[in-house]
């Protein structure tokens, strides 16, 4: 509906302004001015000169714009631990970023503007100053060895996968195009698992080592459920190609890589219930919410009202559909996490004997 | 010897316009193929831009366009995915690559330092053919049975070795790879052409450091092309052999579509290595030459000369060397060791360090100038913002920590799309408006239309890729066929509409340009010899072209090229009335030579 509607304006904006140049061209022929419309004249100087200024004005615009608009949109609240020194760094970056953009790009079309060229006009032979360029290299450095030091200290900080404090053991299993999490089971010991030892037959779909004595009882489900609180260690493989468990509410992404196993590790702080109340989180429901109904009323799919969850995304495009691959994940206090664990089947019991 | 080129005159149609070895004539045949890739390139971001502000709308375009990729007019998944790639792939390589670097570096080499030709024009011809080559392959490639490439413009195996994984991996994938291994021959052929040529064809008087920054540039890129490319090559061999040999280098432990593949051993890390071993220098392979033409660019129309013309050297080879040892923050969350991780991100913030000499030295050459704001300088200082712009955020995602949950959203897509594809094509556009008059016997482009241009472009770019910073940051990942599996992006919806309507505005821009272009080059206005008052050596050749470039001897060269505005102590002029001094012009008595 909408895309012909777009074409035709698209067509008449080309056309007005293919007509617009030509007026233009003309208006300058039959005026007789001495300027044959190649090279600028003073009067081009002055209105790009102004309209440089003005666009200045519209890069503001369109960031105080985008802030407000789309500012409540971004980042959610971090629902992991390391998620909020995340998000310190975040701020700072940005509000550095923030600063040296509106200086530098005032500065740029400033001169943009207060220097346009006219007849006569001398400009300034400055082609050099030490002590500027000194100026404008240290502070960068100085700037930047900052951030480095900072993002250096939480990067090695996130990374370090231990094993102290008891971490749940987890296993991120890729496929095309869908998740499965496996858990270590009543010994939080993962059993050796291979592609080569998938048995679809027998059910056995993340190829786990049947003799393996740790792996009896592994629990595989469709649905990732943490316990709020206690610190999980992801373990991640893929059987076909790349793919990434991407978990943008705990600050989380690792690739899942054939061949290989990956690791990641979080302490999820805010159960999927507590994170329904935050104000945020209504806020957005709410929004969305509205957004649907709106489907609703015009019957389009995909209109049922939502209710918030969190979600593991596939982020390394993987194929057809990539866009579709996910799993919800569920933070609950650690008994409701036991119970849910202890209502699931284990390998053992759902691994089909040899005949 | 001048004598003799003019005797070689006698020319077939065949010889002067298809196997031209004349360096002028080859740079306009780049221009020409890199920019109808160009126009194919953005043609498909159009489509697919379209699918993701109306998800899944059936459109007449759709249907016309993508034929039986398009059932009832509904734009398929896959190829989407295979729009996404080839869209990057022609866009990095063949047009901001071979079509930026190609045209330039051969018009103006031999222009600027004073030489005939190339060194090797046989070879030059050579490296030409071979581009044009890789891009009819690349375009047969679309028409492939089971469709073109799609596993993303870097083709990270296993989903780009195995046909199982997706249709695009097959045929089409194959065609891919054998293009780009043409295009990496055609690439190094030209590189080590404008390499040889700079080092050794300077006219006399023409040392390295009265070289026009845009020579710089394009030397440095091609020493950076040089190294880098042989490395993709490489990548592109062993990921054709896991396809068609059976080898494993990239792949291991692989089940698919119900059977154990028999990969054993290899990686996939090891490609991504291998890959951004030159992707990254790529960014600078295709921003450089854009900010050498800026350079000259903005001196020429600012009458000043640019300022810190040492730093400016510096901090090119400071950016070409740096640009070899950051590929990792390609692949912080990639599986590779976590403190690899830490050695990237520290060279890469480091690369932040000669980039701002770079975006506060522009500034200052503005400082006080007289700027003739004609179309190419515009481009110029619109190329400057978008690299500040796109440069910054640049500062998150060389971040390893801040990378994790930024890593492959619309964030990194908004990054590159400012900092290397919109400042790269303004570079192209600022070339194309500044020395069309050299390519095309003193016809001149119209510069109202090259405002409408500049302008329309300039606030649709930002339109389209300034709100797509906040996307990524709500977490939307790129290569979505659409978002409406995730309730979450429902509010996004909105935000993917204004960037697909500023996406079609700016594209619409651009007919003004190809109207503006074609038209002058048959009906533009003649101009003087040097139209913008222009210090460098190209504009001492005549109009028309000829073999060899200048009609008698080669000038001599006596000062660098940016004695814009200079005077004597007592503010007069150097030359009288005239507030340019020529590269030619030898210095005059009590001149003070500043080269700073």
């Amino acid at each position: 509906m909408t895309t012909p509607l777009i074409l035709a304006v698209l067509i008449l904006v080309a056309i007005a302004v293919w007509q617009l140049a030509k007026i233009f061209e003309l208006s300058q022929l039959s005026t007789g001015k001495k300027s044959d419309a190649t090279i600028a004249d003073d009067d081009d100087n002055k209105y790009n000169g102004y309209l440089l200024f003005a666009f200045l004005v519209f890069i503001y615009g369109i960031t105080i714009f985008s802030f407000s608009k789309y500012g409540k949109m971004v980042l959610p609240m971090p629902a992991s631990e390391h998620g909020v020194d995340y998000d310190r760094l975040m701020w700072i970056s940005f509000a550095i970023i923030f600063v040296v953009q509106t200086i530098t790009q005032f500065l740029l079309h400033y001169f943009g503007y207060k220097y346009r060229g006219a007849k006569g006009k001398k400009a300034l032979f400055y082609a050099d100053n030490d002590k500027l360029e000194l100026i404008w290299t240290i502070i960068p450095v100085i700037t930047l060895a900052a951030l480095i030091l900072y993002g250096l200290y939480s990067w090695t900080n996130i990374m370090d996968i231990n094993d102290e404090g008891d971490p749940l053991v987890v296993e991120l299993y890729a496929q095309q195009f869908n998740w499965t999490a496996r858990y270590g089971g009543e010994d939080n010991v993962l059993g050796d698992a291979s592609t080569r030892l998938i048995d679809i037959d027998k059910a056995n779909i993340l190829g786990i080592d049947e003799s393996d004595p740790n792996a009896v009882d592994d629990i595989i489900v469709k649905e990732l459920h943490l316990p709020v609180g206690r610190k999980v260690n992801f373990y991640m493989r893929s059987q076909d190609v790349l793919h990434s468990a991407y978990m943008p509410h705990f600050r989380a992404q690792m690739n899942c890589v054939p061949g290989m196993v990956t690791q990641f590790s979080f302490t999820p702080t805010v159960t999927t219930e507590e994170m329904r109340l935050q104000p945020e989180i209504i806020d957005k429901v709410k929004r969305t919410n509205k957004i649907r109904a709106e489907r609703s009323a015009a019957g389009e799919e995909n209109s049922d009202p939502w209710q918030f969850d969190y979600v593991l995304l596939c982020n390394k495009i993987c194929g057809k559909s990539h866009y579709n691959m996910q799993m919800k994940i569920i933070v609950e206090s650690e008994e409701d996490f036991q119970k849910w664990l202890d209502s699931q089947k284990t390998f053992g019991e759902t691994v089909i004997a040899v005949p | 010897m001048a004598h003799e080129a003019e005797h070689h005159h006698k020319e077939t149609f065949i010889t002067k316009y298809i196997f031209s070895q004349d360096h002028k004539m080859i740079a306009k045949q780049y221009l020409i193929t890199g920019l109808i890739m160009g126009f194919i390139g953005i043609a498909m971001s159009l489509l697919f831009r379209m699918q993701l502000a109306w998800p899944g709308e059936a459109s007449p375009v759709f249907k016309a366009l993508l034929g039986k990729w398009a059932p009832d007019g509904v734009m398929d998944a896959d190829i989407y995915l295979a729009l996404v790639t080839i869209h990057g792939t022609i866009m990095v390589f063949f047009v901001l690559t071979a079509g930026l670097s190609g045209t330039f570096s051969n018009l103006l080499i031999p222009l600027q330092i004073g030489a005939r030709d190339m060194a090797s024009g046989f070879l030059n011809m050579v490296s030409y053919w071979l581009f044009f080559i890789s891009c009819a392959i690349m375009l047969v490639s679309l028409f492939a049975e089971a469709g073109p490439a799609a596993a993303g413009w870097t083709v990270y195996p296993p989903l780009s070795a195995l046909p199982q994984a997706q249709p695009g991996s097959g045929l089409g994938m194959t065609l891919w790879l054998v293009s780009m291994a043409i295009f990496i021959a055609s690439s190094l052929l030209g590189s080590l052409n404008y390499i040889v040529t700079v080092l050794n064809l300077r006219t006399k008087g023409m040392t390295m450091t009265r070289l026009p920054l845009t020579i710089w540039a394009f030397f440095v890129t091609a020493i950076i092309g040089v190294v880098s490319f042989p490395v993709l090559l490489s990548a592109a061999l062993l990921l054709l052999m896991d396809r068609s040999f059976g080898t494993s280098f990239f792949l291991s432990d692989i089940f698919i579509q119900g059977e154990v593949l028999h990969y054993q051993g290899g990686s996939p890390v090891l490609y991504e290595h291998l890959f951004w071993f030159l992707g990254h220098p790529e960014v600078y392979i295709v921003l450089l030459p854009a900010l050498g033409i800026t350079s000259e660019v903005m001196s020429t129309n600012a009458r000043k000369p640019i300022f810190g013309y040492r730093a400016m050297i510096a901090s090119i080879i400071g950016i070409a060397f740096l640009s070899t040892i950051v590929w990792g923050h390609h692949m912080f969350i990639s599986g590779m060791n976590p403190f690899l991780g830490s050695v990237f991100t520290f060279t890469t913030l480091l690369i932040a360090i000669p980039s701002a000499v770079k975006a506060f030295n522009y500034i200052t050459t503005l400082w006080k100038g007289n700027l003739q704001l004609n179309p190419g300088m515009l481009f110029s200082i619109g190329l400057v913002s978008t690299f500040i712009t796109g440069g910054l955020t640049g500062i998150i995602l060389g971040d390893s920590t801040l990378d994790i949950n930024v890593h492959d959203t619309y964030f990194v897509v908004a990054h590159f799309h400012l900092v290397m594809g919109i400042s790269a094509l303004y570079g192209l556009f600022a070339g194309v408006y500044h020395w069309f008059p050299k390519m095309f016997q003193g016809r001149m482009m119209n510069k109202n239309l090259g405002y409408i241009h500049f302008w329309i472009t300039a606030v649709a770019s930002y339109g389209v890729f300034f709100p797509m910073h906040f996307v990524g940051m709500a977490g939307v990942p790129r290569r979505y066929y659409q978002n409406t599996a995730f309730p979450m992006f429902d509010e996004l919806t909105d935000v993917q509409v204004l960037m697909t309507v500023f996406a079609l505005i700016a594209a619409a821009a651009q007919l003004v340009f190809v109207y503006n272009f074609i038209y002058s080059i048959f009906y533009g206005k003649k101009g003087s010899q040097n139209p913008w008052k222009s210090n460098t050596l190209e504009w001492t050749t005549p109009l028309e072209h000829i073999h060899g470039n200048w009609p008698g001897a080669i000038p001599e060269v006596h000062r660098w090229s940016y004695d814009y505005s200079k005077t004597y102590e007592d503010g007069s002029y150097i030359i009288e009335g005239q507030d340019f001094v020529p590269q030619h012009i030898p210095m005059q008595p009590n001149e003070e030579e500043l080269n700073h």
